[in-house]
């Protein structure tokens, strides 16, 4: 039983970066139907910057929890910085062309990000530096690291937050009018591309925070890391229901779930014909078993495809 | 169709680049272009240990352009083609194909055991030779593949290398294996867990992650409900770290161990404190006891140590040179037999292959970590386990001796 906690525990840890950065898929999707597979890059530049900011400061004698806030402080402009130019540059020239245009020019602008990162942070794996002394807490006889109630914390505030600013605010209600008919909301007065261009930034802040905390967890940044967590996420995006907020959580939440628990009994329900390693395939089985009874995700409404 | 484009456009840049320098030097005594190829990842999670294998051949070739060698009469210049096979077979048949197509004269690859094995097919077959200064995985030579060869010794001697030093010192009753699914780490696990079951150490069923796991956690909560007292993983530093950190996170305290994809210093830097008291082994000497001559090199060129096999990619590239001076000739049917025959003095130590194209008395080092350093502490060739200090102290060879040219 207790190692039954401990893998729900990890699995919800894995679940809230993932939902993190899923809600940062299906933000953009929701709005402009474009899966920015970029978005995993943004992750990766938050570690990267937090990780930079770290180092810098680490010799300073700040308190490491102010030296972690600089990083993530840091760390949020810029990757904002970064999704508005993002959008600005290679998917706002394509607005009117075909659906698959912007969606290669998100896997190239990918491909870019990963290489400057390569670039200016070297090849090598980095160690994230743990400046914060990790504090393990035992209960019921499974282990909770600080670094794990941070992130189920912070995530849960963060998604908080963002309910709260798409559906309690005038810009959450520019938004979801954008989502829901563009021109229509253009006639009413809201600047389809301001809207657009502040989706993309909200959800590379979102992003540069998940980035920082994938880091502090795994204890490693590299800059090759954002394609592996993106692609993960894009799928806990589709199990919820690409385009709905709160099916984005749920799908990172349960896809993290259904990863730790397929690693930690996979062998075990299959007298170890199948290892660990099958984590994935599992993970995957769930997504296409939901998606067969549910194609447009768990909370996804069935919408007929727009032009 | 793009590949063949690829492949013609290279050769055309090749007759290009070969036609310039002809028209250049047309009064200077004529040269001959002689291309060594040289694989190993480059982006990717383990692209450090790749570019590390690399410059160590780029050091070689540019040190035999500088010494002007003398080739079938004509003053050779070496050209060095490096390519990025992303830690992927498929990726790594693509660039060995190229290389083929730009008539490279030999190779220095892959770095992957999972590369090299089905890449040599296509060297083989086309016949150019290559050294791996790395893969160690033995279905490699075991083949009968002409011309494939290694400067590193088999899993099937680090195996066994390493858990019988887990047994002896660490005295394990259950000892828990892991794997990255990679023909690398399965195969050295193999072996591990071969030797540890013929001492009658019991071995937990394996369990698998893959070359990109970070997220160990789940794999490992599932091994401390079965409290080993040792852990081996088979994989790359990159999977390894992460292993380390979040079994010492969990409260797992049992003794860890590596083969040599996970032995370098990176260790210390993901896994802190925790990484004390690992235990890991090189499929090789370790890179500080290289020839002085070389990590001075390097040190200058780079403006870095070594990491892992750098010296053993170096004398890789070496063998290839030597072995065509000796035949006069960059023909893979000439200086072939040569290079099957060689007794080269390299920054590695004495080098000489068999049969099958591995290196005669391989050596390997078994280390530890103390204070985030990994300490070489012992040395075994042919079955015979040195203390490192007597190791560096009784030979002659490794760490005094210098590439001879």
């Amino acid at each position: 039983m207790d190692i039954f906690i401990q893998q729900v525990i990890n699995g919800l840890t894995l679940g809230a970066v993932y939902a993190m950065v899923a809600l940062g898929y299906t933000m953009v999707y929701g709005i402009i139907q474009l899966i920015n597979f970029a978005h995993g890059e943004v992750v990766m530049i938050g570690a990267m910057v937090a990780f930079s900011v770290i180092g810098a400061l680490a010799p300073s004698g700040l308190p490491p929890l102010a030296i972690v806030l600089i990083a993530a402080g840091c760390a949020i402009p810029v990757c904002m910085l970064l999704g508005y130019v993002m959008e600005r540059v290679a998917y706002r020239p394509l607005r009117g062309a075909p659906r698959l245009a912007p969606l290669i020019t998100a896997i190239g602008v990918s491909i870019i990000l990963q290489h400057l990162a390569m670039m200016i942070w070297s090849r090598n794996p980095l160690a994230f530096p743990q400046i914060i002394k990790v504090e393990s807490y035992h209960f019921a006889g499974a282990t909770i690291s600080s670094v794990q109630i941070a992130i189920l914390a912070i995530s849960l505030a963060m998604m908080a937050g963002l309910a709260a600013l798409v559906y309690r605010t005038r810009l959450g209600t520019a938004m979801r009018a954008t989502a829901h008919n563009p021109q229509v909301a253009g006639l009413m007065g809201i600047d389809a591309n301001r809207i657009i261009a502040l989706t993309f930034v909200i959800g590379a802040a979102l992003a540069a925070v998940a980035g920082v905390m994938v880091a502090s967890y795994y204890g490693i940044a590299h800059y090759a890391m954002g394609s592996q967590l993106g692609l993960k996420a894009f799928c806990a995006a589709v199990l919820g229901g690409i385009g709905n907020i709160p099916g984005a959580m749920l799908g990172g939440v349960l896809l993290g779930v259904v990863e730790a628990l397929g690693a930690g009994y996979i062998g075990d329900l299959t007298g170890n014909m199948f290892g660990s390693n099958y984590q994935d395939v599992f993970a995957f089985i769930v997504l296409i078993a939901v998606l067969v009874f549910r194609p447009s995700g768990l909370l996804g409404e069935r919408v007929g495809d727009r032009a | 169709m793009i590949r063949s484009h690829f492949g013609v456009l290279a050769i055309a840049a090749t007759v290009v680049l070969a036609g310039c320098g002809e028209d250049k030097k047309a009064q200077a005594p004529a040269t001959l272009t002689i291309a060594i190829g040289s694989v190993a990842p480059l982006t990717g999670g383990i692209a450090h240990l790749g570019k590390d294998n690399e410059n160590g051949a780029r050091l070689a070739v540019e040190e035999a352009n500088a010494a002007k060698i003398r080739i079938g009469g004509k003053e050779a210049v070496f050209q060095f083609l490096a390519e990025d096979d992303q830690e992927d077979a498929k990726v790594g048949n693509t660039v060995a194909q190229k290389l083929v197509d730009a008539k490279v004269a030999g190779v220095v690859g892959h770095l992957n055991s999972g590369t090299s094995i089905p890449a040599s097919n296509i060297y083989s077959g086309a016949n150019i030779p290559m050294i791996t200064g790395s893969a160690t995985n033995p279905e490699l030579t075991e083949r009968g593949l002409k011309g494939v060869f290694r400067v590193v010794g088999r899993d099937d001697q680090q195996g066994p290398a390493v858990a019988n030093y887990l047994i002896a010192n660490a005295k394990p009753k259950v000892v828990a294996v892991i794997d990255d699914a990679t023909a690398y780490g399965k195969g050295l696990a193999n072996e591990v867990e071969k030797t540890l079951t013929a001492a009658g150490v019991k071995v937990l069923a394996r369990e698998q992650g893959t070359n990109k796991t970070v997220d160990w956690k789940a794999v490992l909560t599932k091994l401390k409900g079965r409290g080993p007292d040792a852990v081996f993983y088979g994989g790359m530093d990159s999977t390894g770290g992460p292993l380390l950190k979040q079994g010492r996170e969990l409260g797992i305290k049992a003794v860890f161990s590596f083969g040599d994809g996970a032995c370098t210093e990176k260790m210390g830097e993901f896994a802190g404190s925790g990484a004390d008291g690992l235990l890991c082994s090189q499929a090789g000497i370790p890179p500080q006891a290289a020839s002085k001559k070389f990590l001075d090199a390097y040190k200058k060129r780079f403006n870095t140590d070594p990491i892992l096999y750098a010296p053993f990619t170096y004398d890789a590239a070496n063998l290839l040179i030597d072995a065509m001076k000796q035949a006069d000739s960059a023909d893979a049917a000439k200086y072939l037999p040569v290079l099957q025959k060689i007794d080269f003095a390299g920054a590695t130590g004495r080098i000489s292959f068999d049969e099958k194209g591995d290196r005669k008395d391989a050596e390997m080092t078994i280390f530890t970590m103390k204070g985030g350093k990994l300490l070489p502490i012992a040395i075994i060739k042919s079955g015979k386990t040195t203390k490192y200090e007597d190791f560096v102290a009784q030979s002659t060879a490794p760490a005094a001796d210098v590439a001879k040219k």
